[in-house]
This record gives structure tokens, C-alpha cells and sequence, in this order.
């Protein structure tokens, strides 16, 4: 479903220096540095899985997904989703997947969500039928009847991720990407995000990758994780394993704590 | 097309919940606009000419670029605010969806408050055209129009250019306003008065003055020859080299994710 | 002056900030440049069509361009400073009043200093720039020192009267729901009459005797006009002390302004 074989990602980056001194001196040159976001990145999903993908900030996961979802062109390297080499066939790719990116809305702000729910049935070129079926399963799950008609901007976060979701899925996505969807959400949104996610998962066999900092999303979600930091895959394994080889009684978050020190990422 | 008109709708409808800063952004177009036709008026109270050409004659060329740029910026500004969308991140979730980049950039804004323009440009149509003595034939009446049209496209497809340039660089960004706002501001007068160094950049490289100075010429009754009424046609091959560039920063985009 | 302490620290961090910003300096740069290349252009091919009618020489409309464009952030009223908008707007401006300055005092300060701030990066690369350009296009010095030092003085004076009309524009930000109208209104109008689309003397005259008198005529007018060898003698003398005048009036009828909005601001808590 998901194949990725050595994908390296390199970036180059302008040096800033503070200082009177020192910008003035950038006036004339400029001194660049060559950050690896990513290095022999390979791991692969099977249909259906879900999957948490997980490390510090700037240790490529974004980087990742960028591919994964056809925004980015690696340098090197293979991925193969759905039988397609993103970048290379952008539209017939994104077709299939649903990406949702935490941190950045898809809503129309001004408008009710309502709308921007039609308007996306009629980018992806959703039939009516497929449609109003998808709408009223996400919606009575979700339970987001009562906001249909309210715009974006007057939704709590947790409405507006409910209704990101949504947005996400209207055209029956095979995969869904999942870039921190729970991040600034309350206890009960994180929880609600959280079941849905499941149920999509065991109901529709949607396979679901997801990012994350908050390690119970990765313990109510995913039967495996895929750890990166500084570019590099450095632990692909199960849950239980992870626990196996961790501290009697530690949960979630003192475990990637403890691997974070491990791999002194 | 549809789905084009579904956008529209969207954006009327955000907008409309921004009642009063819509309607003074259209006032400021407006008066903006109005204060340069004020100037203009003002100029030519001292003289009779300018390079040749009368008050009626500089007043149909700054309403026909004027019309050719609001016209332009009203369906374009997705590309002018280009440069918005590549900071947020908004360029992303573009990227993600199964239709053509360029059309996705177009649809993602439609600002009505740019009719503040457009309305300045047709009273001053309205106001100059009965004065300027054209003899109306066929001919001349469709040069107008290919005028407009054909600058509101030149203008287009420099707000495309604008838009390619941001994959490179943001700051360095303000330059591409001496071409967009400045052949707007500029066209006012035929942009033979600036010399000829001016009228063969505008007519070799950005080809403003296609659309603008030779049309002008067949309009007014300067020239006979037919082609000087076709040049606007010719402009629009400006189209070709504009979205290569824009291809290109797109492809450098998608190996930089920046 | 104690009003300025704070501000020595942030004008060095804009410009060293905008110095790390290498292309837009450059870009904005080219972008003033190339406009003001092109009034000059078309002031030009005005002189040609008919020499007599033009109000001044050629050489002085090409000195008043290249000088307004190098001082653009001191002259124009639009260059708002709108994170004061902002903070009347959102009712912010309760908390700027716990803070020991006076608030017309901080505003006026606040303004000025971005304002040249912003003036000093742009200016000295254009200024050069005006100076190497062939004949007739060049910005020439010429009128002797004492020209040179009324002209600063004009500018500083011109400045203080736009710094002050714009306090009235921020003031008005208290009294209406949107202060967008105002903005614009009186922004657009006010750049017109002061000279920044054509020059005042090229207006015609029933209208410039008016101008001339009023606070539009003590902005960017004066300085110009002065270094462009325009006027000269007594005119200019008559026209600081217009200047003075006006900053006098404006400053007070703000300062008085000011604080009747702010007792408003208080009795509705913001």
C-alpha cells in the first residue's frame, strides 16, 4: 500500500546571523548550510494499518508526509502508494488519500461548514449519492449536526478538527494522513477524534498514518510506531515490543522519553 | 467552469460578512483612482498635449488600463496573493487536491472590493469616449474591446510572473509591483512619452505597450493599417514564456518545500 | 527627548533587520526608482509639449521627484502606523494607558521614529543613485549651505505636521466602529492636496492659494520646494513659520482631542 526505499531529503539553508556586524555582511554574501531532513528513509504500511510516526520537532516527519502526500520531490529514493509514485502523478494520486494538517484549516473561515463540505464534493467530484451517504455517517458519528450551518470561525477547535475530518474523508479516501490531529484539542474532542479514528480504521479498513507529540494517541491508536529523529528511521516496531523492552509499569510518554534519550535525538 | 462559479459564490459570501471594510476598501480603489484622474485634469488645464497626444486621447488610454488592470485583479488576485498562500501553508493543501494548480490559485480569491477600479475606469470610458471625435467603425470598436480584453489578460499573466517569482523569493518581491501597479499607474498616458527606451521594453519584453500605445494609434485615427488594431492579439503570447516560469518555480517549490 | 530612549533600540533593530533582508531593500529599492524615473519621464514629455506653461523648470519637478521619492516615509500621511489602529481597535490601548508615558506623546514619538527609521534606509541609496544619472534626469545639489540647512529644518518641521495631522487620524480610530473609512478618506485626499501626485505649483491656482495656506501646504510642499530652489527669500521664511503654525495648532487640538477620548475610553472601560 505504502512502500518508502531510501528516500534522502536534502535541504539548503541561508545562515542568519544576529548582530549589526553580521547583517551587514549578508548584504553582500551569504553563506548557506546543507541540512539533511531525510536519510535512507524506507519503511513500508500494509492496507488497513495504522501506523504512528513519531519524533522531536524538525526530526523529518513533516518532511515525510510532505512526500508521502506528492508536495514534495525527494532527491533520492522510491515511494510507491497505491501503485504510484506521488510527485509524478500528483491528481490521480491525491484522489485517494485524505490529509488532515492539524495545525492548518481547510474550512472556509466565513462561511458555514456546510459549504465548504459541497465545495470539496465538487473538487474531488464526489457523486451526489457517495456523498450524502459519507455526509451523514461522518456527521451522525461526529455529531456534528448542530454545526452545519455555522461558520468556521465561530467553531471551537475541537468542532472545527471534527469537522476537518470530515472534510477529509468526503471522498473516500484509501489512506488518511493525519499530521498532529489532535494537537490544542480538550479531553473530550481528543477522545471523540480518537474513537473516530478507530472506527474509520476497523470499519472502512482506511489505513491511517499519524503524526503526533501526544503519546496516548499513539496508545489508544496505533498497534506500531515508527520512530525518526535527525532524518533517520531509527526504530519500526510494535507497541508491545517497545513496552517489552521498556521499564516495568513506564506508560506511553516516560517510553518515547526514554528512546528520545536513547538515540540522543 | 461550474466549480469555478461555486468559488465565486463562496468568496461573495465571505466578503458580504465584511460589509463596511469592503465597501471602504472599494472607496479607497475608488478614490485613489479618482485623485489620479483629478492630477490628469489638473495637467492638462496647463497644457493642451502630451507627446503629442489630447486630454480625450490620455483619458481613453488611462480608463482602458485601468479597466484592462481591475478587471484583471478582480479574477487574478489569487496569483497576487500568491505570495499569502505559499507562507501559511495554504499552498499545500492546493497541492492536494485533484485539479490543476493554476485554477485552484485563481479560484482561491475573488476580491470585489477591486470594483472600486473598475467603476473609476468605466465613468472616465463613459466620459471620454463621447469627446474624443473617434469616427465609431466596426474596426474601431473592436480594437477597444481587444484592448481591454486583451491588457486585462497581459496584466493576468504578469500577476502569474508575480506569483512564479515568489517560489524564488519573497522579499525580493516588490520589484514585479513596477510592472503590475506600475503599468496600471504609468499606462495613463501612451507610453510613447516616456521615450523610446520605455515603449521598446514595453513592447519586446512585458508587452504592455501591445496592448496600449499601437491601438491606440489605429483608435484615435493615427494610423490605417489594421495591424497596429491587432496587436493586442499578439500580446497575449506573453502567455507562453509567463506559465513556464510559473512551472518552473513550481517544480523548484516541490524539491524545496519552500 | 526621554521619549526617545526607548526608540534608539528599536531603530537599530530595524535596521539591522532590514538590512538582513537583503532583496527587499534591493527590490524596493529598483521599485521607488523605477516609479520615480517614470513621473520624471512624464513631466518631461509635459515640458516639451509646451515649456511656457510648465510652473517651474524642468530641473526643479526632476529635483522634487527624486526627493520625494528618497523621503517617501517622511511626507506621505498613508504611511499609517497601524499596530496603533490595532491596539484602539481592540480595545489594547486600555493597557497602554496603565504605562507611565503620555499616550499622544508615545504615539507621536512611536510614528516619527518608524518613520525615519524607515526614511534614512531608503533614502541614501536612491539619493545616490539621483546623483549619477545623466543630465537632465540628475538631482542636482546647488543653492549653498544655508538652502541646505533650511531645507533640513522644513523637512524635520514637515514631518512634525504630518506626524501631528496623522495623531488626528489615530485619534479619530476612538470614535468610529471601523477606522478603515477614515484611513483612506482622508489619506488618499490628504497625499493629493499635499503635493504627492503632482507637485502644488502645478495645480491651478484658485485652488493653490487655498492649499498653500492650509496644513496640506506644510507638508511635503515646503522641504521640496525649498531645496528645488523654488522658493526662495521670504517665501521661505513665510512658509516654515506656516509650518510652525500648523504643528502648533494640530499638536494642541490633538493633545485636547486626546484626552476627551481617553475620558470616554474610561467611563466605558474600554
Amino acid at each position: 500500500m505504502i512502500t518508502l526505499q531510501n528516500i534522502n531529503k536534502t535541504f539548503r539553508v541561508a545562515k542568519r546571523g544576529a548582530g549589526f556586524a553580521r547583517a551587514a555582511k549578508a548584504l553582500f554574501s551569504r553563506e548557506y548550510e546543507t541540512v539533511h531532513a531525510l536519510s535512507d528513509v524506507s519503511f513500508s504500511v500494509q492496507g488497513g494499518e495504522m501506523v504512528g510516526y513519531i519524533g522531536p520537532n524538525g526530526a523529518g516527519k513533516s518532511t515525510t508526509i510532505k512526500i508521502m502526500c506528492g508536495i514534495l520531490t525527494p532527491d533520492s529514493g522510491v515511494c510507491q502508494i497505491n501503485g504510484r509514485t506521488p510527485w509524478k502523478e500528483r491528481v490521480a494520486h491525491v484522489r485517494e488519500i485524505g490529509v488532515v494538517f492539524g495545525q492548518r484549516s481547510q474550512l472556509w473561515w466565513d462561511v458555514p461548514v456546510m459549504d465548504s463540505f459541497e465545495l470539496i464534493r465538487d473538487i474531488y467530484k464526489v457523486n451526489a449519492n457517495t456523498y450524502q451517504r459519507n455526509l451523514d455517517e461522518l456527521v451522525e458519528i461526529l455529531d456534528l449536526s448542530e454545526i452545519l450551518k455555522t461558520p468556521a470561525r465561530s467553531l471551537s477547535l475541537g468542532q472545527r478538527m471534527r469537522c476537518e475530518i470530515v472534510a477529509s474523508l468526503l471522498h473516500d479516501p484509501n489512506i488518511l494522513f493525519l499530521d498532529e490531529p489532535t494537537i490544542g484539542l480538550d479531553a473530550v474532542s481528543k477522545i471523540a477524534v480518537r474513537q473516530f479514528i478507530k472506527r474509520l480504521n476497523k470499519e472502512r479498513g482506511t489505513t491511517v498514518l499519524l503524526t503526533t507529540h501526544d503519546m496516548q494517541d499513539i496508545e489508544a491508536l496505533t498497534e506500531r510506531i515508527v520512530l525518526i529523529g535527525k532524518g533517520q528511521i531509527l526504530l519500526d516496531g510494535s507497541l508491545a515490543e517497545l513496552k517489552a523492552r521498556s521499564p516495568e509499569g513506564a506508560n506511553a510518554e516516560e517510553m518515547v522519553a526514554a528512546l528520545y534519550k536513547e538515540y540522543e535525538i | 467552469m461550474k466549480l469555478y462559479m461555486k468559488y465565486f459564490s463562496m468568496h461573495l459570501k465571505s466578503q458580504m460578512q465584511y460589509k463596511t471594510s469592503f465597501l471602504f476598501t472599494t472607496l479607497g480603489q475608488f478614490l485613489v483612482a479618482f485623485a489620479t484622474f483629478i492630477s490628469i485634469s489638473f495637467l492638462f488645464m496647463r497644457f493642451d498635449s502630451v507627446g503629442g497626444f489630447s486630454y480625450e486621447e490620455v483619458l481613453i488610454c488611462f480608463a482602458v488600463m485601468m479597466m484592462a488592470f481591475s478587471s484583471s485583479e478582480l479574477i487574478g488576485r489569487g496569483f497576487d496573493r500568491f505570495p499569502v498562500l505559499l507562507g501559511n501553508g495554504a499552498f499545500d493543501r492546493v497541492l492536494v487536491r485533484p485539479r490543476n494548480v493554476v485554477f485552484q490559485v485563481l479560484a482561491s480569491q475573488v476580491d470585489f472590493s477591486r470594483l472600486g477600479r473598475f467603476v473609476q475606469a468605466v465613468a472616465i470610458l463613459i466620459y471620454a469616449l463621447p469627446r474624443s471625435g473617434i469616427d465609431w467603425t466596426f474596426g474601431r470598436v473592436l480594437t477597444l474591446i481587444l484592448m481591454i480584453a486583451c491588457g486585462a489578460f497581459v496584466f493576468f499573466v504578469l500577476f502569474v510572473v508575480y506569483a512564479a517569482f515568489s517560489f524564488f523569493t519573497i522579499e525580493g518581491l516588490e520589484f514585479m509591483n513596477v510592472l503590475t501597479d506600475g503599468g496600471r499607474e504609468h499606462g495613463r498616458f501612451p507610453f510613447s512619452i516616456y521615450g523610446d527606451g520605455v515603449l521598446r521594453f514595453l513592447t519586446y519584453i512585458v508587452p504592455l505597450a501591445l496592448v496600449q500605445y499601437y491601438p491606440l494609434l489605429y483608435l484615435v485615427g493615427r494610423e490605417d493599417n489594421v495591424l497596429y488594431a491587432l496587436t493586442p492579439l499578439l500580446a497575449m503570447l506573453f502567455a507562453v514564456p509567463g506559465y513556464a516560469f510559473f512551472r518552473f518555480g513550481l517544480n523548484r517549490y516541490k524539491s524545496t518545500g519552500s | 527627548m526621554i521619549y526617545l530612549k526607548p526608540y534608539k533600540a528599536l531603530f537599530r533593530i530595524r535596521f539591522t533587520n532590514s538590512l538582513q533582508y537583503r532583496a527587499a531593500a534591493v527590490a524596493g529599492l529598483v521599485t521607488q526608482f523605477v516609479w520615480g524615473f517614470m513621473y520624471i519621464l512624464a513631466f518631461a514629455a509635459f515640458y516639451n509639449s509646451n515649456p511656457a506653461a510648465f510652473p517651474m523648470t524642468l530641473q526643479q519637478t526632476v529635483s522634487y521627484v527624486w526627493m520625494q521619492q528618497a523621503f517617501i516615509a517622511v511626507f506621505f500621511i498613508w504611511m499609517y502606523e497601524n499596530s496603533i489602529f490595532e491596539a484602539v481597535e481592540s480595545g489594547q490601548v486600555a493597557y497602554e494607558m496603565v504605562r507611565p508615558m503620555d499616550l499622544y506623546g508615545r504615539w507621536f514619538t512611536m510614528t516619527t521614529a518608524n518613520r525615519l527609521s524607515r526614511a534614512v534606509l531608503r533614502c541614501i541609496p536612491i539619493l545616490i543613485v539621483a546623483f549619477i544619472l545623466p543630465e537632465p534626469y540628475r538631482l542636482v545639489l546647488g543653492g549653498g549651505a544655508i538652502k541646505h540647512v533650511l531645507f533640513l529644518l522644513s523637512m524635520i518641521l514637515s514631518l512634525c505636521v504630518v506626524v501631528s495631522f496623522s495623531m488626528l487620524i489615530y485619534i479619530s480610530a476612538f470614535h468610529t466602529v471601523n477606522s478603515m473609512g477614515t484611513r483612506i478618506v482622508v489619506g488618499v485626499a490628504g497625499d493629493f492636496f499635499a503635493g504627492g501626485y503632482i507637485p502644488i505649483p502645478f495645480f491651478p491656482d484658485f485652488l493653490r492659494t487655498v492649499i498653500e495656506l492650509s496644513p496640506f501646504g506644510a507638508m511635503q510642499n515646503m522641504p521640496l520646494l525649498i531645496f528645488n530652489g523654488y522658493l526662495t527669500g521670504n517665501a521661505i521664511a513665510r512658509g516654515m513659520l506656516l509650518q510652525v503654525f500648523w504643528i502648533a495648532v494640530l499638536v494642541l487640538a490633538g493633545r485636547l482631542w486626546m484626552r476627551r477620548s481617553l475620558k470616554k475610553v474610561i467611563v466605558q472601560g474600554g
